[in-house]
């Protein structure tokens, strides 16, 4: 699928609701942080130095030989986007928001075909490979992430050191370079009041907690993202094994709290689902936070069994197709915040229409 | 005396933000906190959260006694920038600032990051010789635990590789 196919569907890997514990964890991201010796990194940069770089990356992942072993990639540049457009690709967890704020033409994006591999050019470093994978698969999304690692580094001379590892533009990300985060849906914990706690805790471990869309976002929903703090001393597979360790308790405490809500409160629990089921099924102007909540809750319920017909795949991308961005793209202009309230309502009432729920 | 307006939404904070809508002619006005203005819309196209880490971290840098002023100024002959420049972007000009800035950099990564040494992957060509350093290690290791489990003839073929590959080190 091309860029502009992206940006025209809402739907992409991380949605397919599959992968291990795909009730509680919606996707998982591994992302390494690389950078080429010759160059300064992008913000001390030149703009040719930074369109010099993108076609060296473009130059490697349009070869045929490597096309065999990584797939097929597409490439744009920031300034052939409209802001709408780059807000799209954040809204999809393709780019990040700050990438999203650059117009020119020496910053990048490589999208693999299959939207599960992305590649900015010239973000905070000259590289940043993401890979997104749907559930807990962080050490699939490693694996896929080193592979392509491994084969850019095969002709792009990257910034390396015995000490401190892959050098990269800010201190917090160098050594492995490698921030590994898994997306987490944690209703139950929100609603019995735990959540404190267990973020507490988290950061005790040197996990990080974080919002949606990454640094500085706030949660919606009851999402979260779990993240490592530290990239220099432990090792990759350190890094994963400890997350993926730390995410399994999580999901086992969230999983506890589901179960006592159901022997406490089920019908509370059962009243708050077909509420939310109600208003998403029949509101006429609705805001993104209002949806995000009651999906939560349409989520939870059909995770309880209480409702049915409802997959998750459906769900995650409902996340996309109700995001501002993503609504004005599709309706092909700009509206405001009255408009769009409007417009998400409808889109999110034909959604439910083809679902029989019992 | 000055008029306070207090938020319409939370009625506790003063109100900094004023919005006017005219809509069918019909005016409304809404007096809110910036808290409260903040929850009002949803997340803007140019949002920029006020935490920055880099400005974080430069607040780190501020605080060590790192920058007393009888260390000589450096600065990096590839990217030009100076290590008082870093402590205020909190970000370094080119992968060679760390290189110029050296043992400097110890205490604050060991600040943020609780170690000063990296133990992961090395790539295959930037890594070097270090690359077969650590394969060296990694094959004493299993040397080690080969001749405790007495399979000589495994720690023979072991002791091979690490010979081969001692020698592509010389």
């Amino acid at each position: 699928m091309s860029i502009k196919d992206a940006l025209n569907n809402a739907y992409t890997k991380w949605m397919e609701g599959s992968g291990p514990y795909a009730s509680i964890v919606i996707s998982s991201r591994v992302r390494l942080a690389r950078n080429l010796v010759e160059f300064p990194f992008p913000h001390q940069a030149s703009e040719e130095t930074g369109r010099k770089v993108i076609q060296l990356v473009e130059g490697v992942l349009s070869d045929p030989q490597v096309r065999k072993r990584l797939g097929v990639f597409d490439f744009v540049t920031m300034g052939e986007l409209s802001p709408l457009e780059r807000q799209v690709l954040v809204e999809k967890h393709l780019i990040s928001p700050q990438h999203a704020q650059e117009n020119g033409y020496n910053r990048g994006l490589a999208l693999r075909d299959d939207e599960a591999v992305s590649i900015m050019v010239n973000e905070e470093d000259h590289l940043r490979i993401q890979v997104l994978f749907p559930g807990l698969q962080l050490e699939a999304a490693w694996e896929v992430a080193s592979q392509v690692d491994d084969v850019l580094e095969e002709r792009l001379d990257y910034a390396f050191e015995e000490k401190y590892g892959y050098l990269t533009c800010c201190p917090t990300n160098v050594g492995t370079g490698l921030r590994a985060s898994v997306m987490m849906h944690l209703p139950a914990l929100k609603m019995t009041q735990q959540l404190n706690q267990v973020f507490t805790t988290l950061s005790k471990l040197g996990m990080v907690v974080r919002g949606l869309y990454g640094e500085g976002t706030e949660a919606k929903g009851n999402l979260f993202q779990i993240s490592n703090q530290i990239t220099l001393g432990p090792s990759e597979e350190e890094i994963i094994s400890n997350l993926v360790a730390v995410s399994r308790q999580v999901i086992e405490q969230e999983k506890l709290a589901r179960e006592s809500l159901r022997k406490e409160a089920l019908v509370q629990i059962e009243d708050r689902v077909y509420r939310s089921y109600g208003i998403l099924a029949n509101a006429y102007i609705i805001s993104s936070e209002e949806a995000m909540d009651h999906l939560s809750n349409l989520r939870l319920g059909i995770d309880m069994g209480i409702l049915r017909g409802i997959d998750n795949r459906t769900l995650n991308e409902l996340l996309v197709k109700i995001r501002p961005a993503f609504i004005q793209k599709i309706a092909g202009r700009e509206m405001d915040a009255f408009n769009r309230d409007l417009k998400r309502a409808a889109i999110i009432r034909e959604v439910l229409q083809n679902y029989k729920v019992w | 005396m000055k008029m306070v307006y207090y938020c319409d939404e939370c009625k506790k904070r003063p109100a900094t933000v004023h919005i006017t809508k005219i809509h069918n002619n019909k005016k409304t006005e809404l007096h809110l906190c910036e808290e409260c203005a903040r929850k009002h819309q949803e997340i803007p196209f140019s949002f920029e959260p006020n935490f920055s880490i880099h400005k974080f971290l430069s607040g780190l840098l501020e605080g060590t006694p790192l920058e007393v002023p009888t260390l000589p100024s450096i600065q990096c002959p590839n990217c030009r920038l100076t290590y008082e420049q870093f402590s205020q972007i909190g970000r370094f000009g080119c992968s060679q600032c760390y290189h110029t800035f050296g043992e400097r950099l110890d205490p604050l990564l060991r600040k943020i990051q609780g170690n000063s040494r990296h133990t992961g992957k090395v790539p295959r060509r930037a890594g070097g010789n270090m690359w077969i350093k650590r394969e060296v290690e990694r094959l004493r290791a299993e040397l080690q635990a080969a001749v405790r489990e007495e399979a000589y003839e495994k720690a023979a073929e072991i002791r091979d590789r690490i010979r081969e590959l001692e020698q592509r080190l010389k």
